[in-house]
């Protein structure tokens, strides 16, 4: 009657007990993996300790106001537009039926495949004063410069709309995802407690959006804050266009990269902001059930609205400057209609798709060690690995060229002076380091999504593919890779049509003879060149076409129960759309 | 219900499962204290206790998610936990049931259960797939999805994928907890069958007693990390080790009395006689464990008088709340068909074979409720 | 279970890492010559093809910034494989120069073909190319007696009426380094302040755009370079119809001269393919490529018998500041400066 049984003699120490270390395989590899690829933002910082006083008091006194205003009015503005647009619309296509929406759905996410800066050379061609659309105005009106309004396309007003046309489909993106994912239950719960579907979406389906929400909206900052050619084209002098000008103009490295320390101070503020928030929501879902989500149906002027209120982000964002681009390439017929041209589409593809595969694999790697082993210095590390997204292309060129080219130089002296030999530049100018580069600046694109795509995972998962055999890799294989075969999907895609834009680091740190059609794009377009480098910018659009459409339907099917061949036998799924409570009538 | 009970209590020489003065805890603070059990092989075992006692700890350290601070876990002979090494889960061959159950939802059915017997033969597989769909009761559900499946019916599948590739141990984490009542004691009787059936050794983590009895050849009651007292359900009901397992374990009322002699106990009922659970000496201040079936309504043979406060029927029987003369509350268990009403007087009859007592302030770590 | 996502991903991964820098290495062929460019690619590369098919030598390039390009060969050091840098303004020649990523080279070919204005004393540098950054005005709305000097254009009259890009340009960069290295910082910071001063509107665009302004009636006058306003000319539609109605004018005629900028080349310091990479200099000097760049490109021709387009003719004859050119490069910072100082976006 004692509560406690005497214990058999203990055997001895089996072999096969694993030894505790201090960093367990997964997150010393994790850590390894995050601090190479912080070695360009931490080669940068290490330029902040250069003293730079002069130049610095120069700055303070002249621009650095300019800098500071510019971009934070940059980030507020397009954080402001990428929400007003990007919710919305995704809410609107998520849960409502109304013409068009089985082509909104992905036609929505198609700004992505436009870059920024091929956005604002197309508007500005259209829009401003010399542009046909002020001409005609003034044909049709007979007045004459300053004698009647019209926004100015190159101001800092223009380069919020710019950004945000092309950046709300991050917003839009993640926070569909979030709205196709989540429990009908809840959203039915909020019914019966008495909210009617939009308070249903503002008190129920907003909040837990909420991570995902911050998610994009992060995304769509940080592209915001390394953005260069959009505020360079339209004048608006922000961090990214002062680093530049402060390097090169004023010859000054370490300034620059003290004013780089400032941008990346944002930054963290961002990247703080974004964990608080989804910290204080930590949401697994609750419910098991899952069923077809019932749409509501939108009738009348509902529906009319919906309808305009998507067409005009892919109107603007899309369609018009994507028909912009192809009267110039019709018109244009000896700039593509070549070998050569073709050549620029398959390395630009390939490239990409090399980008995108190294960005995941290592955004799984880091953020599995993670969920695995939740050490703070892991954590810290996968931290600053992810920085890179806001850090321009070309702060971060220069930042794998120093530690590459360095090292290059150390073993080509050691082997010299060893055995006599030259072994050259290893790394430097080699597609290697370019992919390199691409993979510190994309990181934080596919970490987010990767992570995010964990989070949703019950922990349980792990434990119980653990305890039926697997080792952690195999786990990871075996069970969350393939449920969240679409996140992966979407990470690789996300990447893919980044790398596919992006342009400062792969201008300066390409090998001899490779061109893709961003540099082909840029060069033409930065002179003054238009016509010309629509058919690239074009191409770049199309080749990104293709995955963004891919990721829609990828995601359209990522809800859980909406994929397996059987339904539930001992539960009614409701098939018919719900009604609008407003009068609206009711169709099966 | 006089039966000697000790008998069943003998464990065989080597248990299947022992855990010798575990410790478990985050950032040096154990919220697991001095843990030992022992279980023998085939047998049931079940840790019951109030949310945050640490019994979901102490299961996972089994299953090899937690290591150990300090003591010793062994399974079937070898050493699987000590303070400086485990063994990871997936190579103890301990098979464990989720209380979400856990069901991958990519895979169907038959795939869920296969997915710890991958590298069985193709034809071993599917063979044991079948006979665990049969056992379950769910033949011909393999190629459905996880997600087409009622709760009870994932509950089957998580089961069924646990004991798969035959686990030495099986460990389940409150497995009932998400079903409605009725469907809770009739799978756990269900449970309890297809383990037997699979002659399979089982742990069980539960706050319902209920559960714990319906399940379990023995039970530890946790309380605060520690190991209350490990005993078969009958010993924990009739022969509670502290306040706290009488008050957790079952219905009662602890009333006051005082030590007379060797068998016989002062209380307000008068002078009760039985076997004390403890040899106190006389005069010894006492609380005496009164369990709602240790007295009966029997207006003809009663002798103490006392009034009923409240009723609730329970079907089979009345739980009476019953006030004697001094004031003090007791619960009594009558027949269905002994329909007293509220404010009725009616006569107690006392039917202690053994008295529990706890001598008073021995127990201060009990919270009475 | 045959969705293996991860092994396919570390598969390909690895398949690429492997084989990125047997892509990436510039073949071993000694018979060759590489190039950073600052010049964009279209704007080049048929020039080098006619190189490769005079020559048998093929030309690797890699085009880019300036700066950029630059800051590679600095950091590539004694391994980088570039052989001759060209840029496309006299500062950044001169700065790369002074960070010793250059060398010299003695060429009889080069020193003949090349007026010793154009080209570095120590043989580190040539031009091959001239564009002037006059005024530009509207024909029907200024009258050219108006115009004289650039300074002038501070005057009050102007107000509201110049049109001119972003201080971040080099062109301009290099106007007001030109500015100080005759007239001085004061005298340069004024001048600025006086430009800012008149601005029709915040900079923005590039020089197209500038010359676009005028001809819409943004502006009056603009500073731009002169290839833009003959490659419009040149051109077809709106842009020769816009370039039509404006003027160039040549300012400080009576003074220093008309600012001029250069494009030019360097051989590096470690050129593994030196003689290759002089051979091709000697070739951009020659003066079939001279023709090239008045005919295509309409810049002028750096070699005195090659005549200017006929566009670039038709601007007049004018007189050209002569101050050294690298001095350019020695005031760009202090430019800056004082372009930040007035405000100048």
């Amino acid at each position: 009657m004692t509560a406690q049984t005497t214990n058999p003699p203990a055997t001895p120490a089996n072999p096969a007990v694993r030894q505790r270390l201090p960093f367990s395989p997964w997150s010393a590899v994790a850590i390894v993996v995050a601090l190479t690829l912080a070695l360009p933002i931490l080669v940068i910082f290490g330029h902040v300790f250069i003293p730079a006083g002069e130049v610095w008091t120069h700055l303070r006194e002249t621009v650095l106001a300019d800098y500071v205003v510019n971009s934070l009015a940059l980030l507020i503005g397009v954080g402001i537009g990428v929400l007003v647009i990007g919710v919305p619309v995704a809410w609107l296509v998520s849960v409502c039926e109304f013409p068009g929406r089985s082509i909104f759905q992905w036609a929505l996410m198609l700004p992505l495949a436009m870059p920024a800066y091929i956005i604002a050379y197309t508007y500005t061609g259209m829009l401003d004063f010399s542009g046909p659309v002020q001409s005609l105005i003034r044909e049709l009106t007979g007045l004459g410069y300053g004698e009647y309004y019209f926004p100015e396309i190159r101001s800092l007003g223009g380069a919020m709309a710019m950004l945000t046309l092309v950046l709300y489909p991050y917003v839009y993106l993640l926070s569909r995802a979030a709205f196709l994912e989540q429990s009908v239950c809840v959203l039915e719960v909020s019914r019966t407690l008495g909210a009617g579907p939009f308070g249903g979406f503002r008190r129920v389906a907003l909040p837990l959006a909420r991570p995902a929400i911050i998610a994009g909206l992060t995304l769509a900052l940080m592209e915001v804050l390394a953005d260069y050619g959009t505020v360079a084209y339209f004048g608006v002098s922000t961090f990214t266009t002062g680093i530049f000008r402060t390097w090169y103009a004023l010859g000054d490295p370490a300034a620059a990269a003290q004013l780089a320390a400032v941008l990346l101070t944002f930054v963290f503020v961002l990247i703080v902001l974004e964990r608080w928030s989804r910290a204080k929501a930590r949401f697994h879902h609750t419910s098991r059930r899952y069923s077809t989500l019932p749409r509501y149906q939108l009738r009348g002027w509902k529906a009319t609205a919906a309808f305009l209120g998507c067409l005009f982000p892919v109107l603007l964002g899309f369609l018009l400057p994507a028909l912009q681009l192809g009267l110039w390439t019709v018109q244009t017929t000896e700039q593509w209609m070549n070998p050569a041209f073709g050549r620029l589409v398959f390395n630009s593809f390939w490239l990409a798709i090399a980008a995108a595969v190294i960005a995941v694999v290592l955004a799984l790697v880091l953020a599995y060690a993670r969920r695995m082993e939740g050490g703070r210095f892991t954590a810290a590390a996968v931290r600053v690995a992810g920085m890179g997204y806001a850090v321009p292309g070309i702060v971060i060129a220069i930042g794998v060229m120093i530690p590459f080219a360095a090292f290059d130089n150390a073993l080509d002296g050691f082997m010299r002076d060893t055995f006599g030999v030259s072994t050259g530049l290893l790394l430097s100018g080699t597609l290697f380091a370019l992919l390199f580069a691409y993979a510190v600046r994309f990181l934080a694109v596919s970490l987010q999504t990767v992570e995010a795509g964990l989070g949703k995972i019950q922990p349980s998962m792990d434990d119980a593919a653990r305890s039926l055999g697997m080792r952690p890799l195999q786990t990871l294989t075996r069970v969350h890779l393939p449920i969240m075969r679409g996140t992966l999907l979407t990470a690789l895609l996300l990447v893919f049509v980044d790398v596919l834009k992006e342009l400062p680091a792969t201008l300066i740190l390409r090998p001899f003879d490779f061109n893709t059609l961003a540099v082909r794009a840029f060069e033409l377009a930065s002179d003054e060149r238009l016509a010309e480098s629509s058919s690239a910018a074009l191409a770049i659009v199309l080749v990104g076409l293709v995955p963004v459409i891919l990721l829609s339907v990828t995601i359209g099917r990522s809800r859980p129960g909406q994929q397996g061949p059987t339904r539930a036998a001992d539960e009614e799924s409701p098939q018919k759309p719900l009604a609008m409570p407003a009068g609206t009538t009711n169709t099966p | 219900m006089t039966q000697p009970i000790e008998t069943t209590l003998q464990v065989p020489h080597t248990p299947l499962i022992a855990l010798d003065r575990v410790d478990i805890g985050y950032d040096g603070t154990a919220v697991v204290h001095q843990v030992s059990l022992a279980l023998p092989k085939g047998q049931i075992g079940c840790l019951l206790g109030p949310s945050g006692c640490g019994k979901t700890t102490l299961l996972r350290a089994i299953a090899g998610f937690e290591p150990l601070m300090a003591g010793s876990i062994q399974l079937d002979g070898r050493s699987v936990s000590d303070a400086r090494s485990t063994i990871p889960p997936e190579k103890r061959g301990v098979g464990m049931v989720f209380q979400d159950f856990a069901l991958f939802p990519h895979l169907s059915v038959a795939d869920n259960i296969g997915f710890g017997i991958r590298h069985w033969s193709r034809k071993d597989r599917d063979e044991r797939i079948r006979s665990l769909l049969k056992l379950v009761g769910l033949p011909g559900y393999g190629e459905s999805y996880p997600h087409a499946l009622s709760g009870g019916q994932q509950q089957r599948i998580a089961l069924a994928r646990a004991l798969a590739p035959r686990p030495k141990l099986l460990l389940l984490d409150e497995p009932f907890s998400s079903m409605d009542v009725e469907l809770r004691s009739e799978l756990a009787r269900e449970v309890r069958r297809i383990l037997r059936a699979e002659n399979t050794t089982a742990i069980l983590v539960t706050h319902d007693q209920n559960e714990a009895f319906a399940f379990a050849d023995r039970i530890a009651v946790i309380h605060q990390g520690r190991v209350a007292q490990w005993d078969t359900a009958y010993n924990l009901y009739h022969r509670p080790a502290d306040r706290f397992v009488a008050d957790f374990v079952g219905e009662g009322t602890l009333i006051p009395g005082m030590v007379c002699a060797e068998h016989v106990v002062d209380t307000a009922f008068g002078q009760i006689e039985g076997t004390l659970s403890e040899q106190l000496p006389p005069g010894t201040a006492v609380d005496v464990l009164v369990r709602p079936d240790d007295i009966a309504i029997d207006n003809e043979a009663g002798t103490i008088r006392t009034e009923i406060l409240d009723k609730a029927f329970r079907g089979a029987d009345f739980l009476y709340t019953l006030r004697l003369p001094d004031g003090l509350s007791v619960l009594c268990m009558a027949p269905s068909h002994d329909n007293f009403v509220i404010g009725e007087h009616v006569r107690l009859r006392l039917d202690f074979t053994h008295l529990v007592v706890f001598s008073r302030g021995s127990g201060v770590d009990c919270p009475a409720s | 279970m045959n969705f293996r996502p991860f092994a396919w991903l570390i598969a390909t991964a690895a398949a690429i890492a492997v084989s990125m820098p047997l892509v990436g290495c510039s073949p071993a062929d000694q018979d060759e010559v590489n190039l950073y460019s600052a010049r964009q690619e279209n704007l080049i590369k048929p020039l080098l093809d006619d190189f490769t098919d005079q020559t048998g030598i093929p030309v690797n390039l890699v085009t880019g910034g300036a700066d950029s390009l630059l800051q590679r060969l600095r950091h590539e050091g004694r391994n980088s494989p570039a052989d001759l840098f060209i840029t496309v303004d006299a500062a950044r020649l001169h700065q790369a120069s002074e960070a010793g990523v250059l060398q010299a080279v003695e060429s009889d070919v080069l020193r003949e073909n090349i007026p010793e204005r154009y080209r570095d004393p120590d043989g580190q540098w040539f031009g091959l190319s001239s564009r002037a950054r006059p005024i530009l005005y509207h024909k029907d709305r200024v009258d050219p007696a108006e115009l004289s000097t650039y300074e002038a254009l501070t005057d009050a009259q102007w107000e509201g009426r110049i049109c001119i890009r972003s201080s971040s340009n080099v062109y301009n960069q290099s106007l007001v380094a030109a500015m100080i290295a005759t007239e001085g910082a004061e005298a340069a910071q004024d001048w600025a302040a006086g430009i800012v001063a008149n601005m029709a509107r915040q900079p923005q665009g590039g020089d197209r755009d500038q010359i676009r302004a005028v001809a819409d009636g943004v502006c009056d006058v603009a500073i731009a370079n002169t290839y833009y306003l003959g490659l419009m000319l040149d051109g077809e539609g709106r842009d020769r119809e816009v370039a039509g109605q404006i003027g160039v004018f040549w300012p400080n005629q009576d003074g220093r001269g008309t600012h001029v900028n250069i494009s030019g080349a360097g051989v590096t310091a470690h050129a593994p393919n030196r003689d290759n990479a002089i051979r091709l200099l000697e070739f951009l000097s020659s003066t079939e490529a001279q023709e090239w760049y008045a005919e295509v490109n309409q810049e002028y021709p750096i070699r005195d018998d090659v005549p200017a387009s006929d566009i670039l003719q038709s601007f007049g004859e004018f007189q050209s500041d002569d101050i050294e050119l690298y001095r350019l490069g020695n005031h760009n910072a202090e430019a800056v400066r004082i372009m930040d100082r007035v405000r100048w976006r």
